[in-house]
């Protein structure tokens, strides 16, 4: 299921974004015992900043299992920082993180 | 006579199978990605040629022991309104990773994608409207992408 580990932290005026996704990211190639594993990858993925939109993330079968992005943004400690992603299935899942 | 039924029986079992087999082959699940992402994926294929040298950072292993990680990092914090990070790997099935768009984040992205075979990794930065690429050849020993 949905589980996400986020972690921003401050410094120097620039927030570092550093998520993890827990996610399978079938690409839908794949063969199991003959038979095809269906696809079920993220497909987009959203992070806000204090609401802002900052990130908006097009995301293909190519990304690896787990995903992991990095991303910087200006900002301060406490800031709030959001994400929420969909997969092909049309699960969702989406956390919020006070920044350190 | 009981041979013989037994060959009727297998041969309607192997149709039903095969009748399954069609079933399961979907569109939905033939193509991995949804037609709009691969669309899109053709369109930056088209647009590859037109992208200029970059002058950013693009940060990718020569040689990726394991195709299904493989770590790259794009560092283009010194460019000013950078508004689109792609990554592109050329010989994958759908050669489009990922695309961020990016609206008041810096310049940079750092993933991990799966690459199927040795194959050029182009990074497309778009700042201003102006598409800048970077590549660089990505050897892989195991592939990712099973098949």
């Amino acid at each position: 299921m949905a589980n996400i580990k986020l972690k921003p932290k401050a410094r120097k005026g620039v927030i570092g974004i550093k998520c993890l996704i827990k996610h399978p990211m079938e690409t839908g190639l794949r063969k199991k015992k003959g038979k095809i594993v269906p696809a079920n990858h993220i497909e987009n993925m959203v992070i806000l900043h204090n609401g802002n939109k900052i990130v908006d993330a097009d995301i293909g079968s190519s990304i690896s299992k787990n995903p992991y992005f990095k991303f910087n943004v200006s900002g301060k400690k406490g800031d709030l920082i959001k994400l929420k992603y969909k997969d092909s299935k049309g699960k969702t899942g989406s956390m919020t993180v006070k920044s350190k | 006579m009981k041979r013989r039924l037994f060959l009727r029986s297998a041969m309607a079992g192997s149709a039903v199978a095969t009748a399954i087999g069609a079933g399961l082959l979907t569109p939905s699940m033939v193509f991995a990605n949804s037609s709009s992402f691969k669309t899109r994926s053709d369109a930056v294929t088209a647009s590859l040629t037109d992208a200029g040298q970059g002058s950013f950072k693009f940060k990718a292993p020569n040689i990726a022991e394991n195709g299904a990680v493989v770590p790259m990092t794009v560092d283009a914090s010194k460019i000013k309104g950078v508004t689109n990070i792609s990554f592109y790997i050329k010989n994958n099935f759908t050669p489009l990773a990922a695309s961020f768009n990016l609206s008041g984040a810096q310049g940079y992205v750092s993933t991990r994608v799966k690459m199927v075979k040795t194959s050029p990794v182009i990074a497309l930065v778009t700042a201003g409207g102006i598409t800048t690429s970077k590549t660089q050849e990505v050897k892989v020993t195991i592939g990712g992408c099973g098949g």
